[in-house]
């Protein structure tokens, strides 16, 4: 079994890692009744004997005694990593594992990037490395953060070349949360085209996200339960948005629902490596299968159900409507509709109880109605996991390699020209040793590369599906 | 048993734990992750992993009075089947040059189960052609059907795909009679098999038909006479077809058996097929009144070998699993033929647009291996056509 390090990096990666440990933990004790520390619970977590100090804690078989999280927590002001350190999960963490600043990085990218980078690489490369070390098989990082701010932004960008270099065969996954148009940071288009260029060139795989989009899914589960049009009641539990649990609350802060939207993606992506199933799915195959193109890595991501309804006797169209949600613009976590542009690959993670004929006959019925590219026709990766999440008999994660991406960064490169033509707040960035304007046409120019391959590919759609010559052999 | 993950080893020592046969922790040998293509696995992790693999090996060869070969269980969609068998099989070619290989494939369903399978099946099938003797091929899209057809299965799990091969194998392998009379078993099947159905190198891919496959339901209301069922099977044979429902009666020998002609023949609808070699096993109760007349026909042959050496019959009195009458069907024909053309055409598909490279060459595959593949694999199908 293979192990994971979850690097949650400034206010946005904190808070979603929070809830994503939070509901690990739920899910995990939900499934495992003896309390034993078993493979699965490993891959995010190790067993350790508190009372001894120093590093020789590590338990590997055996009853559970104190479970830590694999992951580095790294943010340049105190709040939020203090806020978890006083919570409920505050032993979840192992305090050697934070790296925290005061004055934070002032939603400047370049601060983030290029000040706390120098500043702080030696401590983080550290952290790092015992991460790996208390690992069997270290087999992927996890990096959450938005796109956005400063910190996150800047020093989680900065990790991932760090990464590459010190670890080049461990693979980069990054959840990276898009600002959306209405966003209250000025610089937030800075922000994010400067982070792309790294993103483009030194991440295996990014799952993008828009804040937009998950508040789009909250409001549509809030009008169904405050609707009552469903007859019978919700379960209790079943909500994705719900963080009912350890980190009860009568008033949820506001990102609260958001957050656990992207928690429960990170859980069900990876449930396959973590749980047994007839057809499992680790995530470097994540990679293989849906990047045919090292620079088209950007993944959109959909889960279904939202909810489950208390009937139990769920028949089978219930199921076939999960895997037609799926794929409705509705669900996905950015405003993309898939269903309409051009599929390079999709992979359906499915969890529950479903066997390879409901797998099949859904592919059936819904490939006629989507285009895929035409070296591609049949590119689905698909994955069996028994264990469904908590509150629901099954659930799927849908990951497609769509050019429907292609409108969010063609819109985010209009915000930003409207900033950079005025050269508004460029000050701020240009004033920080090692940025000059170059840095910003470079990255300019890396996403409207990555724009362009979307293009061509878009312009492939139409064309009738030609076979190439094949060999020929003389007999 | 060579494995990726504990949970498939748990799973495996679970179901086995209260057979008689011995499958314990020691013959197992265990790979901490997931490989992700065949290249990682066969380039990468089958020589790092060596030694351990081949001495576990050498363990269960000391152990046998008489070694006739090995059987090798691996699909060739994956990553980790597809190339450790495929490496295996080379260091069997290599250590053990007297004992046969054959090397049983699992060919993916034709909408995918993992994007990047044509490619993996392509190196796979290439690099065993090399070192393999004999490749018995079970197409999961067949299995489906007979499971949802002639079964009634309503939802379908691998589980009952893997039961229903597992009684197509049983009904090849389990024990019948060697020519000298009805006392004495046959000590060698794999390498009779491998006499009987491969006279020939470049020919080497094998399927299994089966009759009768139903459920215990149905059983019960069925009788069979062997005229019945040798006359399905061998239609069956005839039109490809991969199970007793469905068959298309309108297929016939060609009268003349003359040569077709290269590609153009593949272009028209491959109606008859043509075989190299047939071996009929026939299990159950008046084994021995079976008339099997049809099956020397020396219309359903190539030109270049007289039925009396292409067909071969096995049989026994025993009858085999719930079924009073049985026949299984080993056959060397063109039945994979467009299965493989269709493989290699997507694959080429996908090459020549570049995609997906990237992630084999990372692991030291070249553009040029992936010719190589090619080639061989178009002349394989270019030898079945011109049957």
């Amino acid at each position: 079994m293979t192990q994971s390090v979850v690097v949650q990096v400034g206010q946005c990666g904190n808070q979603i890692g929070c809830c994503f440990w939070d509901l690990a933990l739920r899910e995990h004790a939900a499934v495992n009744q003896k309390g034993i520390y078993d493979e699965a619970l490993s891959s995010f977590f190790r067993n350790v004997d508190t009372r001894v100090v120093g590093d020789g804690g590590s338990i590997s078989k055996g009853k559970i005694c104190t479970l830590k999280a694999r992951a580095v927590l790294i943010d340049m002001e105190e709040g939020v990593v203090n806020e978890i350190l006083q919570g409920p999960l505050r032993d979840v963490f192992d305090s050697k594992q934070l790296i925290t600043d005061i004055s934070g990085s002032g939603n400047n990218w370049a601060v983030g990037h290029k000040v706390f980078g120098s500043l702080y690489q030696e401590q983080i490369l550290e952290k790092l490395r015992k991460s790996a070390e208390h690992c069997d098989c270290l087999q992927c990082f996890f990096i959450i953060h938005s796109m956005g701010g400063g910190t996150g932004s800047g020093l989680g960008t900065f990790l991932l070349k760090m990464l590459k270099d010190e670890f080049p065969d461990v693979y980069r996954f990054v959840t990276s949360v898009y600002p959306s148009g209405e966003d209250d940071v000025i610089t937030s288009p800075y922000n994010s085209i400067l982070a792309m260029k790294e993103l483009n060139e030194h991440a295996d795989c990014v799952l993008p996200i828009d804040n937009q989009s998950l508040f789009d899914i909250i409001s549509k589960i809030d009008l169904m339960v405050n609707s009552g049009k469903l007859g019978t009641t919700i379960k209790p539990k079943s909500l994705v948005t719900s963080s009912a649990g350890a980190v009860k609350k009568r008033h949820q802060k506001p990102f609260d629902a958001m957050n656990n939207i992207v928690a429960n993606l990170l859980l069900n992506l990876t449930s396959s490596a973590r749980f047994e199933g007839s057809l499992n799915m680790d995530l470097n195959e994540i990679s293989m299968n849906l990047v045919p193109f090292p620079q088209l890595h950007y993944l959109v991501s959909s889960l279904t159900p939202l909810y489950t309804l208390a009937d139990v006797n769920i028949p089978t169209r219930r199921l076939d409507q999960m895997f037609s949600d799926a794929f409705s613009k509705d669900h996905q976590l950015i405003r993309a509709d898939p269903k309409h542009s051009l599929y390079l690959a999709c992979a359906l993670m499915v969890r529950g109880n479903v066997q390879v004929s409901d797998l099949r006959r859904n592919i059936e019925r819904l490939k006629p109605s989507l285009q895929f590219v035409s070296w591609n026709q049949e590119g689905w990766k698909t994955s069996l996991c028994s264990v469904p999440p908590v509150g629901h008999s099954h659930s799927l994660l849908a990951l497609a390699n769509n050019t429907c991406v292609k409108p969010t960064f063609m819109e985010l490169r209009e915000r930003f020209m409207r900033l950079y033509k005025k050269k508004a707040h460029l000050h701020h960035y240009l004033q920080i040793e090692g940025m000059e304007e170059s840095c910003f046409m470079e990255a300019l120019s890396s996403l409207s590369g990555l724009i362009e391959e979307y293009n061509q590919l878009d312009a492939t759609k139409s064309m009738p599906v030609e076979d190439f010559p094949r060999l020929s052999v003389a007999m | 048993m060579v494995s990726i993950r504990a949970s498939v080893k748990n799973k495996v020592l679970e179901t086995t734990g209260h057979m008689e046969c011995d499958f314990t922790q020691k013959k197992l040998f265990i790979l901490s992750h997931g490989c992700l293509c065949f290249w990682s696995s066969y380039s990468v992790h089958g020589p790092r992993h060596e030694e351990s693999i081949m001495n576990l090996i050498q363990k269960e060869v000391e152990k046998c009075d008489s070694l006739s070969g090995f059987f090798i269980i691996m699909s060739m969609a994956g990553g980790t089947g597809s190339g450790l068998g495929a490496f295996v099989t080379q260091k069997l070619q290599d250590q053990y040059s007297n004992s046969l290989k054959m090397n049983h494939i699992i060919w993916p369903y034709g909408t995918g189960e993992v994007i990047v399978q044509n490619y993996n099946s392509i190196l796979t099938l290439s690099h065993l052609y090399r070192s393999s003797d004999a490749l018995l091929v079970h197409e999961n899209d067949a299995v489906h059907k007979i499971c949802a057809k002639l079964m009634n299965i309503k939802q379908i799990s691998f589980s009952d795909i893997n039961q229903v091969l597992a009684h197509q194998l049983g009904s090849v392998f389990q024990p019948t009679y060697s020519v000298e009379g009805s006392c004495h078993y046959r000590r060698n099947p794999l390498g009779d098999l491998m006499e009987n159905l491969v006279p020939h190198p470049e020919f080497k891919m094998l399927g299994i038909r089966n009759i009768p496959q139903m459920s215990e339901n149905s059983l019960a209301y069925s009788t069979f006479t062997w005229a019945g069922l040798l006359k399905y099977l061998r239609q069956m044979l005839i039109s490809n077809s991969k199970m007793e429902e469905g068959i298309d009666w309108h297929v016939r020998p060609p009268l003349s058996r003359l040569p077709t002609l290269g590609k153009a023949s593949l272009n028209r609808e491959l109606q008859f097929n043509t075989s190299i070699a047939n071996l009929v096993i026939l299990r159950g109760k008046d084994v021995h009144s079976a008339d099997l007349g049809g099956f020397k026909d020396p219309a359903l042959y190539t030109s270049w070998l007289k039925p009396i050496n292409a067909f071969n019959v096995w049989k026994t009195q025993r009858a085999f699993s719930k079924y009073e009458k049985s026949a299984a069907l080993v056959s060397n024909s063109q039945f994979l033929l467009k299965p493989l053309d269709t493989i290699v055409g997507k694959a080429w598909n996908m090459f020549a647009s570049k995609a997906y490279i990237h992630q084999y060459t990372k692991f030291g595959l070249e553009e040029e291996d992936f010719l190589d593949s090619f080639t061989l694999l178009e002349q394989v199908v270019a030898s079945y056509c011109n049957l």
